[in-house]
């Protein structure tokens, strides 16, 4: 029996959350130097994942732990990881540090109130946020329906104290009214979230109905399943897959979230400090896209092809209307949340694309997508604690008095409108490929997105950062150590990953072509047979750098 | 002789690094690295050039495979070089034009506090139009085709401070993106069709496939070559863009990166071939572009927005010519080249001229220069005999060419084509002819006071309200800036010559453009005779309007015409009543319906099915243990159940 490495990657953080928790008042530095500790000590852990990941290797999953749980219902601690799950465990212990960081200070207002004694904001704050990574991991790893269910409802709880108790309080003169905005932007979230949590429990225990019925004893085991329904042991009734799948799907579409789900988003971004806001739509929200791919298509094939057109019309949807209504948006947060929504249509659009381009970009979006929002945030947000607003009326020329804050916030807005050379180019233009491919009307309608994110992204700068020094923004300091630690290494990932995202693409393509073949689906083939085959070539050169 | 072809793009690309991360360190030294840098990569296309001329005419094409960018299952990017004849005469014109700027800049840019940024940009641009000409295939070309983008919006928003700047730097990215949806989708049907995006391939798998298809892609191709290279209808950035520093204008805006659309259609001429409704649209926008852009020129009072609206007429020249398929690509570049050398010749005299006059720009104060800048007259002089096409000079050989060859493509298409670009020509003469009588000869009238009027705001209004004014003193601009004028003028002057000596320039094309002789109904020397008359004619005119009668210091109201040439033939009032406004208005409405419907119902449904109200406001009021005892609830049900279906 190996080390249980996936099971250590989430344990670490969650001992970290206890230990942060448990640290007296009076230490808070320590506390906070504990939390970093935690985290750093995780993404060490999940760099040990990937390195230990064989992208060659047969099975759909690998690093596998499997442990009787409640045996009388069939539910099995079963942990294992794709290059899908590589690559957003990586995502998540490699942001986490950098949102602990960002937020060093965020808890520093709240030890001043001495209102309530017994509440240690400090390490309520790091603890919580230790706590939400590592549920998002185990919800990453966890191959048992049920076991990921737990986990994908209970990262609520923190998500849910996260909003409410340590929100941005920047630009309120009124603190109850802020408070209240808050509280109602964390409710929002919580009852959002659990109505789809509450409807995918309904179809969690469809399903273990269905198996117990066929296969005679219950099961959660996604690999069983999906073995089973392979050897023709497991059929389900059209009507019954579909009605599960909804069940699925309706909660994933809540959290990721998909036109007409996402109100709850601009909310709980706008209300949160901006690295909550990192952690909700770069982390978090990842596991509602990540589980489509995972559960949805590989336990409801048939389903999920049926309900793709549907699907790939909302996503159209929030890409183009997330996009628009980002250019309306007079809140710097709120701008971002509303690009995010477009950014999740299109992930969405290339996981129901169904081609290795759609599905591979979509992966790769999420990857891509959490780093330049979390560039573009993080530096949103050491721009508002500076001045104390949101709104971005309230800036103007800062440029000229803090031009590398204004360069960083500059690049990451260049990477969320999908500047080639920058990583998300990559994964957006393989979306639009992969679905363009199979369904060009579609394709090409989405690519209007790619004028409005520059639209709303320029304007947004320009408004901020270009023309005359606004009276409040003189003198404003540049960024400090601690924040170029933050945002430089996010900038060289997002260059580096547009240049050269082939780590990334050699361990997602497997898994990919897994979850095509288990829909049963191929890539449409082109009209013209090229003579010089450079398909070929390419592959070659793949098989070289493999050895 | 392969690896040299990355260290071209690699050395600018270097030292847009170093520039911009260097912090003010390198303040003082900043100019320097990023000139030597440019020059590097000039002296290595040199070396690259020679080594291509030592080889035969058909295998003078080299490739370079870098690494394989993004493979995903069919999908094969690869950073990849192809260096032939059309990229080679590319690279020459880039890195020479380049390093004569970025000399040039040293001076121009002396007293700017964020010098080092500027040259750091310039050298951006440098890397990503080298990649933009280097690039073997499609997508990475793509990123080269942003990559100046990227750098024409940093360049024309350099003085941030001023909201025109940045406003117009917006603008230019944003009509720009427009065009890159064209790119996009023009990719992505190739991929379909060819399974492959790269070069080689696909140009020469195009005749496989059907007309259609063909037309579908090269009409996208279109749209992108009109965004990037400023042709109606996505022209509209490019008179904007002049907020920029003059040697961004000339270099960027003039010489190279507005070229880029014409280098698209001419590299994709194997789509364009086997598609002659794609090509009539090509040749189209390049006739409407070429008398449209004329036609802002001779209104523009701005000595920069007049050479934008001549740049834009010029690469209607080029659009025209590479529309017309083999007998015309060749021509087109060749214009390209030396419109190259004699606008980027005029840009930097305009930044000369306005070196000299306290930056500014309105022609109406300009008058006499001649004698206080002899260099800039005469360089600028030289130029301006370039562009309109006087004999012997650069511009005669090359726009004559497409002219004859306008005629050549046959029928009624061929006689209105020829038309519009003889016509073209006479405007040509027309406006450049005034930009040379109001900047150089008449009256001085900088030497008054302007006087204030509604319709020049660029007016200074402290001058006046203290009623004291003092004139500009005209000076001639130091050798950095005078020497690379200079040596434009030479390629204006000499370039087209001899290139036309023994079609050099045509056969050097010929292997990577194909070419074939038109036969114009009209005879070549018909056809010269026709253009030398048009242009005596245009130089008439504009000698009876602006030499002959003193130049009114305030611009007179004039016919519409006039003013609607003044506001760019109101597309800019067209874009703002339609795009602006009307995008406004839908984004506010969405905003609204996001608010009151799609929450609304969502927030509606949620009270109504799940009796949720009352858990609502117990949660609103702190009870956050419900959630707790929710969980509990929801997992006793869980257990439940799952008992209940072990029991069925």
């Amino acid at each position: 029996m190996s080390f249980p490495l996936l099971t250590a990657a989430a344990a670490v953080p969650a001992i970290g959350a206890v230990a942060t928790a448990a640290v007296p008042a009076a230490k808070r530095t320590a506390a906070k130097w504990l939390a970093l500790l935690f985290s750093l000590a995780t993404l060490a852990l999940a760099l040990v994942i990937a390195v230990r990941f064989d992208p060659g290797a047969k099975g759909p999953f690998q690093l596998t732990e499997s442990h009787a749980w409640i045996a009388d219902f069939g539910v099995r601690y079963e942990l294992g990881v794709d290059g899908i799950g590589v690559a957003l465990i990586a995502l998540t212990a490699l942001l986490v540090p950098f949102v602990i960081l960002a937020g060093w200070h965020d808890a520093d207002a709240l030890e001043q109130d001495n209102s309530n004694r017994r509440w240690r904001p400090t390490q309520g704050l790091f603890a919580l946020i230790l706590a939400v990574e590592a549920m998002v991991i185990l919800s990453f790893e966890a191959t048992d329906v049920f076991l990921f269910y737990i986990f994908f409802e209970a990262m609520l709880i923190p998500m849910y104290f996260l909003i409410g108790g340590f929100g941005d309080r920047a630009g309120t003169q009124d603190a109850t009214e802020s408070a209240a905005r808050r509280s109602s932007a964390a409710v929002k979230f919580l009852l959002y979230n659990l109505a789809g949590g509450l409807i995918m429990l309904a179809a969690v225990i469809g399903l273990y109905a269905v198996t117990a019925d066929q296969l005679g004893t219950g099961t959660f085991s996604l690999q069983q399943i999906v073995q089973a329904r392979a050897a023709g042991e497991l059929t389900m009734g059209t009507g019954t897959e579909r009605l599960l799948f909804l069940g699925f799907f309706f909660a994933f579409a809540v959290k990721a979230p998909l036109w007409p789900l996402h109100t709850w988003l601009p909310g709980a971004m706008g209300e949160s400090t901006a690295p909550v806001a990192v952690l909700i739509t770069a982390v978090v929200d990842k596991v509602g896209t990540f589980a489509m791919l995972r559960f949805c298509l590989q336990l409801f094939p048939e389903a999920s092809k049926w309900a793709t057109p549907v699907i790939l019309v909302l996503a159209l949807i929030s890409i183009l209307y997330g996009a628009l209504l980002a250019v309306a948006q007079r809140d710097i947060k709120r701008l971002v949340a509303y690009a995010s929504i477009s950014h999740f249509g299109f992930i969405i659009m290339g996981i129901f694309a169904m081609t290795s381009q759609g599905q591979g970009g979509a992966t790769l979006y999420m990857v891509n997508h959490g780093i330049s929002t979390a560039a573009l945030m993080l530096v949103a947000g050491f721009l508002i604690t500076r001045r104390g607003s949101r709104l971005i009326a309230d800036y103007g020329g800062v440029q000229k008095v803090a031009p590398v804050l204004a360069g960083t916030f500059l690049i990451g807005g260049l990477a969320t409108l999908s500047l080639p050379g920058l990583a998300p180019f990559v994964s957006e233009f393989l979306v639009l490929v992969g679905t363009f491919s199979r369904y060009p009307v579609i394709g090409i309608i989405a690519t209007v997105g790619i004028v409005l994110a520059a639209l709303y992204v320029l304007v947004l700068y320009q408004r901020t950062m270009t023309g005359p020094v606004k009276a409040e923004v003189q003198g404003m300091p540049d960024l400090k150590a601690r924040e170029l630690v933050v945002v430089a290494p996010l900038i060289a990932l997002l260059l580096f990953l547009g240049v050269y995202p082939k780590p990334l693409t050699s361990i997602v393509n497997p898994a990919v072509d897994h979850t095509l073949s288990v829909v049963d689906r191929q890539d449409p083939k082109p009209d013209v047979r090229v003579n010089a085959e450079p398909t070929e070539a390419g592959s070659d050169r793949d098989a070289e750098a493999a050895k | 002789m392969e690896s040299l072809i990355a260290l071209l793009v690699g050395a600018p690309l270097v030292g847009a690094a170093v520039l911009l991360c260097g912090g003010k360190r390198l303040d003082r030294t900043g100019h320097w690295l990023g000139t030597l840098l440019a020059v590097v990569s000039f002296v290595i296309g040199l070396v690259l050039f020679a080594d291509m001329l030592g080889r035969g005419a058909e295998d003078r094409a080299l490739h370079q495979h870098l690494f394989s960018w993004i493979p995903v299952g069919g999908f094969q990017a690869d950073v990849a070089f192809q260096l032939d004849q059309l990229s080679m005469t590319f690279v020459l014109l880039i890195t020479g034009v380049g390093s004569l700027i970025h000399i040039y800049s040293i001076g121009y840019m002396e007293h700017d506090e964020r010098r080092r940024r500027f040259f750091g940009y310039l050298n951006l641009f440098l890397a990503a139009m080298l990649l933009l000409v280097l690039a073997d295939n499609y997508l990475l070309l793509y990123v080269g085709w942003e990559g100046v983008g990227l750098a024409s919006y940093l360049l024309i928003g350099f003085w941030q401070h001023k909201p025109s700047a940045a406003t117009a730097a917006k603008k230019a990215f944003l009509v720009n993106r427009v065009g890159d949806m064209g790119l996009s989708i023009a990719i992505m049907l190739m991929f379909t069709t060819f399974g492959t995006f790269a070069f080689g391939p696909v140009l020469g798998a195009a005749s496989e496939t059907s007309e259609g298809m063909l037309t579908a892609i090269g009409l996208m191709l279109l749209l992108a070559a009109c965004g990037k290279s400023a042709q109606v209808p996505l022209q509209s950035w490019l008179g904007d863009a002049m907020e920029g520093p003059t040697p961004v204008s000339a270099l960027i805006h003039a010489a190279t990166m507005v070229t880029a659309g014409v280098y698209l259609i001419t590299r994709s001429g194997a789509i364009f071939n086997g598609a002659p409704d794609a090509q009539t649209a090509v040749v189209v926008v390049g006739a409407v572009t070429l008398l449209f852009g004329a036609i802002v020129g001779c209104a523009k009072d701005d000595i920069k927005k007049a050479l934008a609206g001549s740049t834009m007429s010029q690469i209607g020249y080029m659009i025209l010519a590479a529309g017309l398929g083999p007998i015309g690509y060749a021509f087109a570049i060749m214009h390209l080249v030396t419109h190259g050398f004699f606008k980027a010749g005029l840009f930097l005299g305009a930044g000369s001229v306005m070196h000299g006059m306290n930056d500014e720009v309105d022609m109406r104060r300009y008058g006499g220069l001649r004698k206080y800048m002899p260099i800039t007259f005469v360089t600028f002089g030289l130029g301006y005999l370039a562009i309109i096409g006087f004999p012997g000079l650069s511009g005669f050989f090359s726009k004559d060419k497409i002219i004859e060859a306008a005629f050549a493509s046959g029928g009624t298409q061929g006689w209105i084509l020829g038309g519009a670009a003889l016509l073209g020509a006479g405007i040509t003469a027309f406006y450049m002819t005034r930009v040379m009588l109001m900047t150089f000869f008449g009256e001085e009238r900088w030497r008054k006071a302007p006087t204030p009027s509604p319709d020049q705001p660029s007016v200074e209004p402290a001058a006046e309200t203290r009623g004291e004014y003092t004139p500009p003193h005209p000076h001639e601009s130091p050798k950095s800036m005078t020497l690379p004028m200079i040596l434009l003028a030479f390629g204006s002057v000499f370039a087209g010559g001899l290139f036309s000596i023994n079609e050099a320039f045509v056969h050097w094309l010929e292997p990577v453009t194909a070419f074939e002789h038109g036969h114009s109904p009209l005879s070549a020397a018909a056809v010269t005779s026709a253009t030398i008359v048009v242009l005596l004619l245009g130089v008439a005119l504009a000698w009876l309007q602006y030499g002959r009668k003193p130049v009114p210091a305030i611009a007179p109201r004039g016919s519409f015409l006039t003013r609607a040439a003044r506001r760019d033939l109101l597309q800019d009032d067209f874009n703002h009543v339609v795009l602006v406004r009307g995008g406004e208005q839908l984004t506010r409405a969405l905003e609204q319906i996001d608010h009151s419907v799609v929450d609304g119902a969502v927030n509606g449904t949620a009270v109504s099915v799940g009796g949720l109200s009352g858990r609502l406001r117990r949660l609103q009021t702190g009870y956050v243990r419900s959630y707790a005892l929710q969980m509990l609830g929801g997992a006793a049900v869980l257990v439940f159940a799952t008992l209940l279906m072990r029991g069925v």
